[in-house]
């Protein structure tokens, strides 16, 4: 630190100049463009994602992003399966969030049917969605202050997203794609003791997120990388269809968990942090901000959480508790029922979106009557968002498009489903 | 959503609209609160561009659905949005098999600025089923192979329509095609 208060660091960083950008050079190799093949086994791809990149000298002058490589056909699988049994398939979509894809995909169901969800399989829904908002956040900022080269942060997330994943355990036996969403309801009520770990959690993880935010917000490497580059405003996103953190970061404050409320969302008090520009540190921001909002409304839940079923009463879309189908003959039927042939449908379409945390996860189901839907297709954010990713980093440098990717944040099991 | 008042009104300042004309909203279909319009394929975009105009700015979705055994069989919908209000359009249309060719929503064009965000979707409409967006500026497979044969969310698209080498069967394979 010298007397004006500009550390050495930074003073020899404005000193640098940069004048000579963009002048020819003298043998004319400046402005030829280099064609950079980046993935689709990249550890910044965060997944499988291909970019054909062109280059001019450092400076990105254009992506074209080729996808398809977990292409699943998971869709095509949805259509071969009783209703019920679709849960576990399009779990595996955007494997980060599993819950929000559950969700969707029975809501819309729902919707359908006209089943109505107990109060408490609300809460209960809102809990496990933001538990996960919280462990795909974390997933995200380890792996993408990996990218910015901060590898430590990387362990500290994991410790976090361990104690979720070991809550999703206690409540459903698995850690990822728990199927504990059903259509109705939840599969089971809580157990014993977990609302203690849920608040234990929820008393830790605001002290964590200050421990990420003294890491990263005075890392001057971090800042230098995230800080006004690669901002987009919110009209461009708009016509490009980008939703959620990445809307937000651009001051846009849509979010359909406030705007249009499913699942009782319109029950807690929560704010939705939004950034100012739109930058990669907007975007940074708003994410671990949104970590904090999570934990206010899992507190609120947990603390309000109504008494009832956690699933609906009616016997012809959710099976009969167990110990009934040792005394009715009823139960017997209904269960052997959805067992063997699943709930039927009444036809029609329905287009169910919610909140993921990475933007609107819309579900289209279409019914023909039948217990197997005709049609069932996720509106993933990751695939939608990432037609900005060329909007982003065009006319940057290449490290910025590393950090850019990175702030996206795409889950290429999302894109590709 | 509009409710059902809203809808006929709304289908009703379309039709009366200069470029898409009384035959071009087929059908008002609301269902379980939400609302559809139905309209003829060739007026998708002026359709679209009405609606923005009246406050639909916002192209959630588009997704493809193959509605066999009914005819015309495939169809596209586009999931418009109100973000000031909070309201929502489905806009939906239908075209058979023997010509499955609409205007994409894309490009700007000279009936007004275009969807950007309809890119890739229409390009996964066009790889699951087949249907071809006229003008689109970039209309390439996007989820399956680029030589791969057929559209696979079609319906009467067999599951596990592809022989798959395994260690047992690696000798018996015919050619190395695959």
């Amino acid at each position: 630190m010298n007397a004006t208060g500009v550390s050495e660091y930074r003073r020899r960083e404005e000193s640098i100049t940069l004048s000579a950008m963009g002048k020819p050079h003298p043998d004319g190799s400046h402005d030829e463009l280099l064609t950079l093949n980046f993935g689709p086994h990249h550890p910044a791809t965060h997944g499988v994602l291909r970019l054909l990149v062109n280059l001019q000298g450092e400076v990105v002058r254009s992506i074209k992003p080729i996808i398809g490589y977990v292409h699943t056909g998971i869709e095509k699988t949805a259509e071969d399966k009783a209703y019920w049994k679709v849960i576990p398939v399009v779990e595996r979509m955007d494997y980060a969030s599993y819950y929000f894809n559950a969700t969707a995909y029975c809501c819309a169901v729902e919707t359908l049917a006209e089943v109505e969800v107990p109060k408490r399989a609300q809460y209960l829904r809102v809990i496990h969605l933001e538990l996960n908002r919280i462990a795909s956040h974390l997933l995200w900022l380890g792996t993408s202050a990996l990218d910015l080269g901060a590898i430590s942060m990387f362990w500290y997330c994991f410790r976090e997203r361990e104690q979720i994943l070991d809550l999703f355990e206690m409540s459903s036996g698995q850690r990822m794609h728990t199927r504990y969403i059903q259509v109705g309801g939840v599969i089971e009520d809580i157990p014993r003791g977990f609302e203690e770990k849920v608040r234990a959690f929820t008393s830790v993880m605001p002290g964590r997120a200050d421990q990420y935010n003294a890491l990263l917000h005075s890392n001057e490497i971090v800042l230098a990388r995230l800080r006004g580059t690669c901002a987009v405003d919110a009209d461009t996103l708009l016509s490009l269809g980008v939703t959620g953190p990445l809307l937000r970061a651009a001051g846009n404050p849509w979010d359909l968990r406030k705007a249009d409320p499913y699942s009782s969302y319109e029950d807690f008090q929560f704010k939705i942090p939004v950034g100012t520009v739109g930058d990669n540190y907007d975007r940074f921001a708003v994410r671990v901000a949104e970590m904090y909002e999570s934990v206010k409304i899992i507190e609120q839940a947990i603390e309000g959480l109504p008494e009832g079923p956690h699933i609906t009463t009616d016997r012809k879309v959710a099976l009969p508790p167990r110990h009934e189908l040792a005394t009715s003959m009823e139960a017997l039927i209904h269960h052997f029922k959805l067992v063997t042939e699943g709930f039927r449908v009444p036809p029609g379409e329905v287009y169910f979106p919610i909140e993921s945390p990475r933007g609107e996860l819309g579900c289209f189901v279409r019914s023909d009557g039948s217990s197997k839907p005709a049609r069932v297709h996720m509106r993933d954010p990751s695939f939608v968002n990432l037609q900005a990713l060329s909007a982003m980093a065009e006319g940057s440098y290449i490290a910025d498009l590393i950090a850019t990717l990175a702030m996206l944040d795409p889950i290429l099991g999302g894109i590709d489903r | 959503m509009p409710d059902a008042t809203g809808l006929e009104l709304l289908a009703h300042e379309l039709r009366s609209s200069q470029a898409i004309g009384a035959d071009g909203v087929l059908e008002t279909l609301h269902f379980r609160g939400k609302a559809a319009l139905i309209v003829a394929p060739e007026r998708i975009r002026p359709v679209l561009g009405t609606l923005r105009e009246r406050g639909y700015t916002f192209l959630a979705s588009v997704h493809g659905v193959d509605y066999l055994p009914h005819e015309p069989r495939l169809g596209v919908h586009y999931e418009l949005l109100d973000m000031s209000r909070v309201d929502r359009v489905a806009v939906k249309l239908r075209v058979p098999t023997d010509a499955p060719v609409i205007d994409s929503v894309t490009p700007d064009g000279p009936d007004g600025p275009g969807w950007p965000t309809a890119d890739h979707q229409e390009r996964e409409i066009y790889d699951m089923f087949g249907v071809r967006f006229r003008g689109h500026p970039d209309l390439r497979r996007i989820l399956m192979p680029e030589d791969y044969e057929g559209h696979p969310q079609r319906r009467d698209f067999p599951v596990g329509g592809e022989p798959i080498k395994f260690t047992f069967n690696e000798h018996d394979w015919q050619g190395d095609a695959r």
